[in-house]
């Protein structure tokens, strides 16, 4: 106890005080030539004081001075996971799928609009898990996708009146020319400099649909998109085709299940392929990968294009619903956002980036009031999940443990 | 004629604002081979904690009294602080993934970049932070071009850093145990070079040199914003990869060319698409010449 005490001290004191020092000039110098502390003081003193629990609570555990609470726990936890075992994953799956189907029936409007986020994000999270988790690309660019798609469907609807469901597959093959053109030229890089290079791209992308005035209407965005709509026959007057405008709510939940439930299924489907293997082949070793008789750069290129399909349907869906469009929805923070959620869930897992995707868009519903601290929490919690836990939430089971990573 | 000359000094003042800023990527590459997603920050931090100074000081009373030692003061102030803050940053977010896989170090650095220019918009405010704009006022002119006494002393301040930088990495002890350590991390710490130190002090030169850059853009473009950093990031990185990334006289050079670009660029092609110049070059270099001008030969686990 006292050893893992004073390991944990110094660390810890000396940290505090440095934020202090930080702290005190953004909070404590003000423009009227005045200098106060108390205000600095405060803010300090709620962080320092969170700070202190976890580190004790963490001392405490790492000391086995919580044996008492946590062993019962994982015996608990043992048990349960053992029950949920005996019951078929079928099952679960069958109760789960249920539970959403009944789902826009007793709730409401709001907890609708929320459902229908969290299951967008299921599609791009999934759709950028292809590119970072199974082919290990980090790509900082990836809302570039979504804002291709969604332009596509406005830009198909309001011009030619194309509908929402002849869109979807224009959107996805558009999104996945854009994959591969961006990801052509950046196939030769690695890591970093693949990272910042997406992010260049991303922010052209950004750039391009501010700017092309008489294509995209600039920041203004472009409004009156149709929402999805159903055809059927109609014999008033002869035979014709009639649309029927889906503007309810639930309807479009129902839509967003239906692209979340394929993206889930299609991106299983593709990790446990051969495709899927290869991808993994290469995000553990390329060079050995490659040895191996697997095509880099192909495979390189499909990651891309497919991860960049999922984006564009989930773009397409963002368009006809929201039935507005502007760049402004396809920022940086938007990519980093679902970096965020991939990473926190866990790489290259479907379970944990589902997780990751609830914590990062329905916690910040329930305390609402803290909206201001949303990306400076998200921000952190990337930084503190890298260095105490770089598997994610729900670590994937296939991820192979390095020689490098070992050695820390 | 008189509009290229006119454009020229522009761009030459922009680019000693991105090399300052190049420099710390190409330092922090240098010795752990990591883009340090947060360098961007250090630069809006250092234009932030500028600005405040500047305020206290005006509203004080000593601006107008001393008008040249308070800015002067203000500087050194500012890039202490930003150097604390990466040092800090490094120790907490970047020391424990030492050895880690490089996807987690990258994940790690862009969130500290998020979190940083969160905890700078939280304290400070959404809103752009006008600096103080009367000292730096004013110019003169050779013909019919006129050259602001800010530019000048911009120029004149980049040059003064990157030469008094260039004594330190190539005349100093200290120079030599960080250019030891970007070579060779294991045999430099046989020599008993403590290269966690070494590494730190990267980051607080580094992070120094982008708080100062930070201030002149503050008073250049006279207000800073807590975003600011974001897009100055990548073009600087696009400067240090121009130049050879992990060479210090290519950085400099780097920020000078890009700066030229899209001044240029913005002048003679289209406003609008300024920040896109420097993208395409940065991706034109990754992609046909990768070591860029005067790199040396990069490890094939990055190209």
């Amino acid at each position: 106890m006292i050893r893992e005490c004073k390991k944990v001290l110094k660390p810890f004191v000396l940290g505090l005080l440095w934020l202090l020092a930080l702290l005190w000039p953004l909070l404590g110098i003000h423009p009227d030539g005045t200098l106060s502390f108390a205000n600095a003081f405060q803010v300090w003193l709620y962080i320092a004081a969170v700070a202190f629990v976890c580190v004790f609570l963490y001392v405490l555990n790492k000391s086995g001075n919580l044996d008492f609470a946590a062993r019962p726990a994982a015996v608990l936890h043992g048990r349960v996971s053992e029950a949920a075992g005996r019951i078929p994953a079928k099952a679960w799956i069958g109760l789960l799928l249920g539970f959403a189907l009944i789902y826009p029936q007793i709730t409401g409007r709001y907890e609708q609009d929320v459902a229908i986020n969290v299951l967008i994000y299921i599609c791009l999270g999934l759709g950028l898990n292809i590119v970072i988790g199974l082919a290990g690309m980090l790509d900082l660019g990836y809302i570039a996708f979504y804002g291709v798609g969604a332009y596509s469907y406005a830009l198909l609807n309001t011009n030619f009146g194309i509908s929402f469901w002849f869109s979807l597959p224009f959107a996805a093959v558009l999104a996945a020319l854009a994959g591969c053109i961006i990801g052509y030229p950046t196939l030769r890089m690695r890591g970093d400099y693949l990272a910042i290079v997406t992010l260049g791209f991303g922010e052209i992308v950004r750039l391009i649909l501010n700017n092309w005035m008489t294509l995209t209407n600039g920041p203004n965005g472009i409004l009156g998109i149709d929402p999805p709509s159903f055809y059927f026959l109609s014999f008033d007057g002869g035979l014709s085709f009639e649309h029927l405008y889906l503007k309810k709510l639930h309807y479009l939940y129902y839509i967003a299940l239906f692209l979340a439930v394929f993206t889930i299924i299609a991106v299983r489907r593709l990790n446990f392929s051969r495709i899927g293997r290869a991808w993994e082949s290469i995000r553990e070793d390329e060079t050995a990968a490659e040895l191996m008789g697997v095509n880099t750069f192909l495979l390189k290129l499909l990651a891309y294009a497919m991860g960049a399909v999922f984006a564009g349907l989930a773009g397409a869906f963002f368009s006809a619903r929201m039935r507005f469009v502007s760049p402004e929805s396809f920022t940086f923070l938007e990519s980093a956002l679902v970096l965020a959620m991939v990473v926190l869930g866990g790489m290259a897992s479907i379970p944990g980036i589902i997780l990751g995707v609830m914590a990062l868009i329905v916690l910040p519903e329930v305390f609402r009031e803290f909206e201001l601290y949303r990306m400076l929490a998200v921000g952190g919690a990337m930084t503190v999940m890298m260095v105490f836990k770089p598997r994610g939430l729900i670590p994937a089971k296939r991820v192979g443990t390095r020689s490098e990573e070992k050695e820390g | 004629m008189e509009y290229f000359i006119q454009q020229f000094i522009n761009g030459i003042t922009l680019g000693g604002v991105y090399a300052l800023i190049a420099l710390g990527y190409t330092m922090v590459y240098g010795v752990i081979q990591l883009i340090n997603f947060a360098h961007g920050e250090f630069f809006a931090a250092g234009g932030y904690m500028g600005v405040i100074l500047l305020a206290y000081m005006t509203g004080a009373g000593y601006l107008e009294t001393h008008p040249f030692l308070c800015i002067a003061g203000a500087g050194v102030l500012t890039m202490a602080y930003t150097a604390f803050l990466a040092m800090g940053v490094e120790r907490m977010a970047y020391k424990p993934l030492r050895y880690a896989s490089r996807l987690s170090l990258l994940v790690s650095a862009l969130g500290m970049s998020i979190f940083l220019s969160n905890g700078l918009m939280l304290t400070q405010g959404v809103f752009d932070k006008p600096y103080p704009s009367e000292l730096t006022h004013g110019g003169f002119e050779i013909g019919p071009i006129s050259v602001g006494y800010l530019q000048v002393i911009i120029v004149g301040m980049t040059a003064v850093l990157l030469v008094g930088l260039n004594i330190l990495v190539f005349k100093t002890r200290i120079g030599m145990a960080m250019r030891a350590t970007a070579q060779d991390k294991i045999m430099s710490s046989l020599v008993s070079i403590s290269s966690n130190r070494i590494i730190a002090l990267t980051f607080a030169i580094g992070a120094g040199l982008a708080a100062c850059a930070g201030m002149m853009t503050g008073f250049y473009y006279g207000s800073v914003r807590y975003d600011m950093g974001f897009v100055p990031g990548i073009k600087a990185f696009a400067a240090a990869v121009l130049g050879g990334i992990g060479n210090i006289t290519g950085a400099m050079l780097g920020g000078v060319i890009i700066g030229m670009v899209e001044v240029f660029g913005a002048a003679y092609i289209s406003g609008q698409y300024k920040d896109v110049f420097a993208f395409i070059i940065m991706i034109a270099v990754l992609y046909f010449k990768p070591t860029g001008i005067m790199g040396e030969n990069v490890d094939d686990t990055r190209v």
